[in-house]
């Protein structure tokens, strides 16, 4: 990663990220979060910020697959790594199946945690085709919502498994 | 219900739910404009301090700093919400009174320029004794907070109705129980921000707010500003819970900061700042004491609470009536005396969360009347079919109950949770418990003395009459009201709902209305939204007739068809009538107004509590003690209620999930902790505990059929009320399955493991 000394003496890093299947190359503080990263340095505010200490799962993004909390992974850990936010689940426009299980599924309310929850959706059901109501619920168990008691958001996923 | 509505009672998709799914949906945290700013709110780390000296100057110096503003720059006005009880400033002028206090605010040009600055403003403090708990802070000699509210005492109410002594004397079983809460926070997951940006001498507001005309109005009064200079709107906000209806400091500084440097300012709170600034729901301590005939029936109900109000007012006030306001409606009795304290102490202030000061009292209530059920060894279900009210009465303190399921949600949550079967049969460590609760369907007067209508709505279909664009003053929080609004409009002016737009909660380009709170939208809005339906759909109606050549009356209009009653075959499309109308007419628009009529007595505080029509429901939950360590499983819950004409079935059952949820929430894990300083102690959402997908149990959710008659189709609300029973349910199936009764919340695993072992 290629270290870029500024006038002061501060050092800046030059990260190109993956990121649903384009690369973006941009300057970075050594504390820019990733969440920053997305919501500021490319305007990518699909990823939302809910408490910035990893406690809530709004900023749920994959890292290579895997599903991580932005708001504590910095965008020097994600230079080189491919990401999907949830800006590039749908297809073209063409929604994703868990997303238009949610929609039929009424899985959404307010929406703020919305996108880490498809995210964790995704992640689980690629790994994980078939999982049982139990699976779905320690897959999302990190991602807080406030508005839907997670009832129609587990069927949502539970009705997507088996689809992807 | 029904067969003959086309648009109103099914399960359409949400309006929004493209755009939340797919992360399109922009809050106004996501929001940028150019040369924007940001702001931050400077808080105070004492409790209760005098402010001796703000020295601002190096912050001001710092490259980057735009704009340092304090007590000194914003005019010296006081606000709340009863003229009594005004007594916050934008910012502290003499003295901090919690941790969390706002003294300042900054504007500069990134993130890390403000945090810099905040740092470099200079308060000398001096620190002054502080009180934590409501009944020390009514002690003699104790730290005064406000000199306006001597021994510390904002609010006391005394209301008196009937004979409680006579009842008492003439009841076979008197009984008295002390029941506490706790505090607890909305939490909405989205954190709130506010944008503001001048335009000459207008001022555009961006807010996550639940009410985009209270905070004009707010903005109005402190800033010393025309509404007509003031627009406020909303994009997307990610819930509120009552969290986002106080104006918050980030509304009033983002005015003042971006009127100072000329440039857009954005301000949002940390997850801690939420955590200051939310007006979660206040502690109350509760004691009950009720009288009976051997039967169960009750003859007098006393009940006399403290509640800590945190400092200051907003919201409080009505907090404190509906304690009580509201205690009279589900169970019928003659014979009522309330008595409140509501106290001021050196934490954050308390207001408004879902279900606005009664999910407490519900709890305490339903706990009490299990206790006594038990000593009259009367099932607790059956106690409650005894006093459920009926429809069409009055309550002793003056609201008119026109529709009313109670008995019947009662009766079917038995059938359906198998209670018979169960209560009293599980083996030990399991119970099974029922609780009762429900709300207003929109209070009857606004939260500040006017006389404008509550809701008003406008449709106007666009040229060609291929779709329609209702504009509300309604504010879609998450709860679905945008949606089921569209819906019901459509309905009205025999349109569909899938060529319904929505302009709502922008105070410029939307119409007027109070706002999401008060469970009231479905209710009032809807009127107004129907009413501008029905407008359209007459004017719809007489251009076809002219065309058609018929009567209107001979015309009727469905799912954007006009057709002649007498011979359905004959049709016109909704669409080329509404573009012949233009043609000839202009713009097609109808226009709807909703009011309340004149509801409530004359007492004092007569107003808290009233409503057009009353919602009902109750749950039952069933759950698992481990005796080992005190774990509560919930296993799980079912729910009864009574809403009136149901709009949108799907929605309606996910509002009572989440409404389960957070009482659920409420009665085992939440609670927010203070140290002896009153600093907080898990302003995180780790360590507040909401709980999780993994906490949840399976939640099954049905209704009685009602149709309210003040109601447009006869709806009711949903959205508060369903949180009301939730915690005295679960406080009676863990009563159920250790025999042993704790008496405040949260009813944590520590607190039920002592009691098992001190049984």
């Amino acid at each position: 990663m290629q270290v870029i000394v500024d006038k002061s003496g501060v050092k800046r890093y030059l990260v190109t990220l993956n990121i649903n299947g384009d690369s973006y190359t941009r300057v970075v503080r050594a504390n820019t979060m990733l969440v920053n990263f997305l919501r500021e340095e490319i305007n990518m505010t699909g990823t939302k910020k809910g408490c910035e200490l990893g406690d809530c799962g709004s900023c749920t993004v994959l890292m290579d697959g895997k599903p991580v909390n932005s708001c504590i992974v910095l965008a020097v850990e994600a230079d080189g790594h491919q990401i999907t936010t949830i800006e590039g689940v749908a297809q073209n426009d063409k929604l994703d199946r868990i997303q238009e299980s949610f929609v039929e599924n009424a899985a959404i309310q307010c929406g703020y945690c919305t996108p880490g929850m498809v995210l964790s959706a995704k992640a689980l059901l690629t790994e994980n085709p078939h999982p049982t109501e139990q699976e779905v619920r320690e897959a999302i168990a990190g991602n807080l919502c406030r508005c839907t008691g997670y009832v129609n958001i587990v069927k949502a996923i539970m009705d997507a498994s088996g689809e992807q | 219900m029904s067969d003959n509505y086309t648009q109103i009672g099914k399960s359409v998709p949400r309006i929004d739910a493209l755009e939340k799914v797919t992360g399109r949906a922009m809050y106004t945290g996501d929001l940028k404009f150019p040369n924007m700013l940001v702001g931050k709110l400077l808080l105070s780390p004492h409790a209760h301090a005098r402010i001796k000296n703000i020295d601002t100057s190096e912050a001001e110096k710092l490259p980057g700093v735009k704009a340092v503003i304090t007590h000194k720059d914003v005019p010296p006005i006081k606000y709340g919400l009863s003229p009594a009880r005004w007594d916050e400033t934008i910012f502290c002028v003499d003295k901090v009174r919690f941790v969390g206090d706002k003294i300042a605010a900054v504007a500069a040009v990134d993130e890390e320029t403000v945090y810099k600055a905040l740092k470099l403003i200079k308060v000398d403090y001096e620190v002054l004794p502080a009180v934590f708990d409501a009944f020390e802070a009514m002690k003699e000699g104790a730290p005064q907070i406000f000199e306006e509210y001597p021994g510390n005492i904002n609010t006391e109410i005394n209301q008196n109705f009937g004979d409680v002594d006579k009842a008492f004397k003439e009841a076979y079983y008197v009984r008295t129980d002390r029941f506490d809460g706790q505090r607890t926070y909305q939490c909405p997951i989205e954190p709130h921000a506010t944008i503001a940006y001048w335009e000459g001498p207008r001022v555009t507001v961006y807010s996550s707010i639940q009410s985009v005309h209270y905070l004009q109005y707010y903005l109005s009064k402190v800033l010393d500003m025309k509404m007509g200079d003031i627009r406020v709107l909303k994009t997307y906000v990610g819930g509120g819970f009552g969290g986002k209806l106080d104006p918050s400091g980030l509304d009033f500084s983002a005015v003042v900061l971006s009127k100072k440097t000329g440039r857009p300012v954005k301000m949002f709170f940390d997850r801690e700042e939420m955590f200051f600034n939310n007006r979660g729901r206040h502690a109350q301590f509760m004691e009950l004491t009720t009288g009976v005939t051997k039967e169960g029936k009750i003859l007098g109900v006393h009940a006399n609470f403290v509640m800590d109000g945190g400092a200051y007012t907003g919201l409080g006030v009505a907090s404190a009536y509906y304690a009580g306001a509201l205690l009279t409606v589900l169970y019928d009795f003659d014979n009522y005396k309330f008595d409140m304290l509501r106290v001021v102490t050196n934490l954050p202030p308390c207001g408004a969360q879902r279900g606005h000061g009664q999910p407490q009292p519900r709890y305490a209530f339903e706990s009490h009347l299990d206790n006594i059920a038990e000593h009259l060894k009367i099932d607790p279900l059956e106690i409650r079919i005894i006093n459920a009210r009926k429809p069409g009465t009055v309550t002793v303190n003056g609201f008119k109950v026109d529709s009313y399921g109670l008995k019947e949600a009662l009766e079917k949550a038995r059938e359906i949770s198998g209670w018979r079967d169960k209560k009293g049969k599980l083996p030990s460590g399991q119970g099974i418990g029922v609780g009762n609760g429900g709300f207003v369907s929109g209070a009857g007067y606004p939260i500040y003395r006017t006389d404008l209508p509550h809701s008003v709505a406008t449709i106007k279909v666009t040229d060609d009459g291929t779709s329609a664009i209702l504009y509300t003053g309604a504010v879609e929080i998450g709860q679905g009201s945008d949606t089921v609004l569209c819906q019901m409009a459509a309905e009205a002016m025999g349109y569909r709902y899938e060529n319904m737009k929505i302009v709502a909660a922008d105070t410029d380009l939307a119409a007027h209305d109070f706002g999401a709170y008060a469970s009231r939208q479905t209710l009032m809005s809807g009127a107004a939204a129907k009413q501008a339906g029905e407008e359209v759909k007459k004017l719809i109606l007489e251009t076809a007739a002219e065309i058609m050549d018929v009567s209107p009356a001979e015309l009727d209009c469905k799912e954007g068809i006009v057709f002649i009653k007498a011979n359905p075959e004959t049709t016109k499309t909704f669409a080329e009538v509404a573009r012949t109308y233009f043609v000839k007419n202009g713009q097609l628009i109808g226009r709807g107004s909703y009011r309340p009529p004149k509801l409530g007595g004359a007492h004092k505080g007569s107003a808290v509590g009233t409503s057009p029509a009353y919602s009902a429901a109750t749950q039952i939950a069933e759950v698992q003690i481990d005796q080992e360590t005190g774990e509560v499983e919930v296993k799980e819950a079912w729910d009864v209620h009574d809403c009136g004409f149901v709009v949108n079935p799907a929605l309606l059952h996910g509002q009572v999930h989440g409404a389960f949820y957070m009482g659920m929430g409420e009665s085992i894990w939440e609670e927010v902790l203070f140290d002896q300083n009153g600093k907080l102690l898990n302003g995180n959402l780790a360590e507040y505990r909401l709980p999780t997908a993994l906490d949840m149990p399976p939640v099954a959710s049905e209704l009685v059929d009602t149709v309210d008659p003040n109601a447009p189709w006869g709806v009711k609300e949903v959205g508060e009320g369903a949180t009301t029973p939730t915690m005295g349910c679960i406080s009676n199936a863990i009563y159920d399955a250790i025999g042993v009764r704790v008496k405040n919340l949260p009813l944590t695993y520590e607190k039920i493991w002592r009691a098992i072992k001190e049984k």
